[in-house]
């Protein structure tokens, strides 16, 4: 059985509001061992359900204040892109909602799994791939502690077929190009179905080209999965054209927060994007009454 | 059918020069260009060889330094991995142990024959010390080199995914680690063989130089070369060895995937 079927109904376009009393149905009737990674995507967009809500959240390095005062709610299943000039704090809000590193003030809740395990996933600028294992047992590294032998093997192999790299499980990484590893990596972050990913400028070191395939198949996979992706990026274009939600951090303070009710899937270079596009960047530059 | 004879060529190009080599010394050694005291001719050397090993002297001295030069290996091989997986995992333990290490590494380790030969006579002891000292160092220090040398990201990779420090280690620091691993192996095989020449010529009652030092006292010249041909071959043998493993264990490295 592959992953993907595991996800029960895939939600139509656009905005979907509550879970249908059929859908309720079939989750709490289904024994848990038949879904045992379900993605989050069956309690839909509750606005009840938070997945990461940072509260007054602050971080030092020295005297330095990197981040202060951060104050946000990402609902579950939310699109949410962190934009920001090098140097604003949007990685380090990323390190801290993925335990990498911990806040000096405030409270930060992560939503985890049933049993209080950790449910999310980072997907880094690089591909960080093992050398040494094959592209099968790299993506197995997602499902440690979580399932391993014969089921990690097909599971693996059924997200890499999602990625279209299925032919390439018995090959080592340094064959492959950057786009491909990156792939392998986002199979990687996905296998174990996370309820959270945060992306690291993942698509930053790929060519244009590679980088409209990426931001295709990462929405693909999004719509399916129904995750909660923290994207954070320089790329405002890519941002408009993937997230439900953008956010602008400046000097460590959030200096937008802006909706993207558009529909999906968006074209590149449509005005409605343009104008959003624009009013992100006014943000950025200049016009500091934002 | 074409490649295999193909990479049988490659391997015996290698082979070529020494047997010209060969060819040519026996010529001069036939024409009395070089006079039979100084150098004996290859065809002597091959019947040195024959007489030796009918009477089962060659197998028994080759036999009691091989088994020397592996148990020494072994010894301060492994006492060097673990050093060096401790102090590359363990800041507490390098900071303990490296500067003494350092300093010990500095000494030549042949400077101590004479206090060996104090400590243990011209035992098997002595001989197992001295190889096992100077195999330790490479092996230590490459170790080390390699654990120090592995990606962090990929061990922050590791430690985001919930890996175990047992199988962050086994599965992330180890391979990062194994091929600067592989050099100290084949460096401190070239030293095992090297300190047990030295060691077996100057104090030995068995073994391949202590058969050359005997040959030496009756003039026999076609032993001293065949015993010194002996080592080495039995030093490329030990490298061969060490190809294979590194072939063997890092296929996944770019340097050993077969075009």
């Amino acid at each position: 059985m592959s992953v993907i079927a595991l996800n029960p109904k895939s939600e139509p376009l656009g905005k979907t509001p509550k879970e249908t009393a059929e859908a309720r149905a079939l989750r709490e009737t289904t024994p848990r061992q038949w879904f045992p990674y379900a993605a989050p995507q069956a309690r839909g967009r509750d606005p009840q359900d938070i997945a990461v809500s940072f509260r007054d959240i602050g971080r030092k390095f020295g005297e330095k204040t990197v981040l202060d005062n951060i104050d946000l709610d990402v609902p579950a299943g939310q699109f949410l892109a962190v934009i920001g000039k090098s140097g604003c704090g949007k990685s380090t809000l990323l390190r801290l909602l993925t335990g990498l590193d911990r806040p000096t003030t405030g409270t930060l809740t992560v939503k985890k799994g049933e049993n209080g395990e950790n449910r999310t996933r980072i997907m880094f600028q690089e591909p960080r791939l093992l050398p040494w294992a094959r592209i099968a047992k790299n993506v197995e590294v997602g499902l440690t502690g979580i399932a391993g032998g014969e089921e990690a093997r097909e599971k693996s192999l059924a997200i890499l077929r999602e990625v279209g790299l299925a032919d390439r499980a018995g090959e080592w990484p340094s064959v492959l190009s950057g786009g491909q590893r990156q792939r392998v990596a986002l199979a990687r972050a996905l296998v174990a179905h996370p309820y959270i990913l945060a992306l690291d400028e993942p698509l930053g070191a790929l060519d244009a080209l590679t980088r409209i395939e990426m931001q295709q198949l990462l929405e693909r996979i999004w719509l399916q999965q129904k995750f909660t992706a923290v994207l954070v990026t320089h790329d405002v274009a890519e941002a408009v054209a993937l997230a439900d939600r953008v956010i602008v951090i400046d000097r460590g303070r959030i200096a937008l927060d802006l909706d993207i009710p558009l529909e999906r899937p968006r074209r590149h270079g449509s005005p409605e994007l343009a104008r959003l596009e624009g009013e992100i960047l006014d943000t950025l530059f200049g016009e500091k009454a934002g | 059918m074409r490649t295999t004879g193909r990479s049988i060529l490659k391997n015996a190009s290698g082979w070529a020069l020494p047997a010209i080599i060969l060819l040519l010394w026996e010529i001069a050694a036939r024409t009395g260009l070089i006079s039979p005291n100084v150098m004996a001719a290859p065809s002597a050397v091959a019947e040195a060889f024959w007489r030796l090993l009918l009477s089962g002297e060659l197998i028994r001295n080759i036999g009691v330094s091989s088994a020397r030069a592996l148990s020494g290996f072994v010894i301060g091989g492994s006492i060097g991995l673990v050093f060096g997986l401790a102090n590359g995992l363990s800041s507490l333990s390098r900071n303990l142990t490296d500067t003494t290490l350092q300093m010990v590494r500095n000494i030549p380790h042949l400077a101590l024959i004479p206090l060996v030969i104090l400590w243990f006579g011209i035992d098997e002891q002595a001989k197992l010390f001295l190889v096992a000292l100077g195999v330790f160092f490479p092996i230590y220090v490459n170790t080390l080199l390699g654990i120090q040398s592995v990606d962090p990201q990929l061990v922050e990779m590791g430690r985001v995914y919930g890996m175990s420090r047992s199988s962050l280690f086994f599965r992330v620091i180890l391979p990062g680690a194994l091929p600067a691993i592989f050099v100290g192996l084949r460096y401190a095989l070239g030293i095992m063989w090297l300190t047990l020449i030295v060691a077996e010529t100057i104090a030995a009652s068995s073994g391949l130089g202590y058969m050359a030092m005997q040959a030496r006292e009756f003039l026999l010249i076609d032993v001293v070369v065949l015993s010194i041909l002996i080592y080495a071959l039995l030093g490329k043998l030990a490298d061969s060895f060490a190809r294979l493993l590194e072939r063997l264990t890092l296929q996944w490295h770019p340097a050993f995937q077969t075009a």
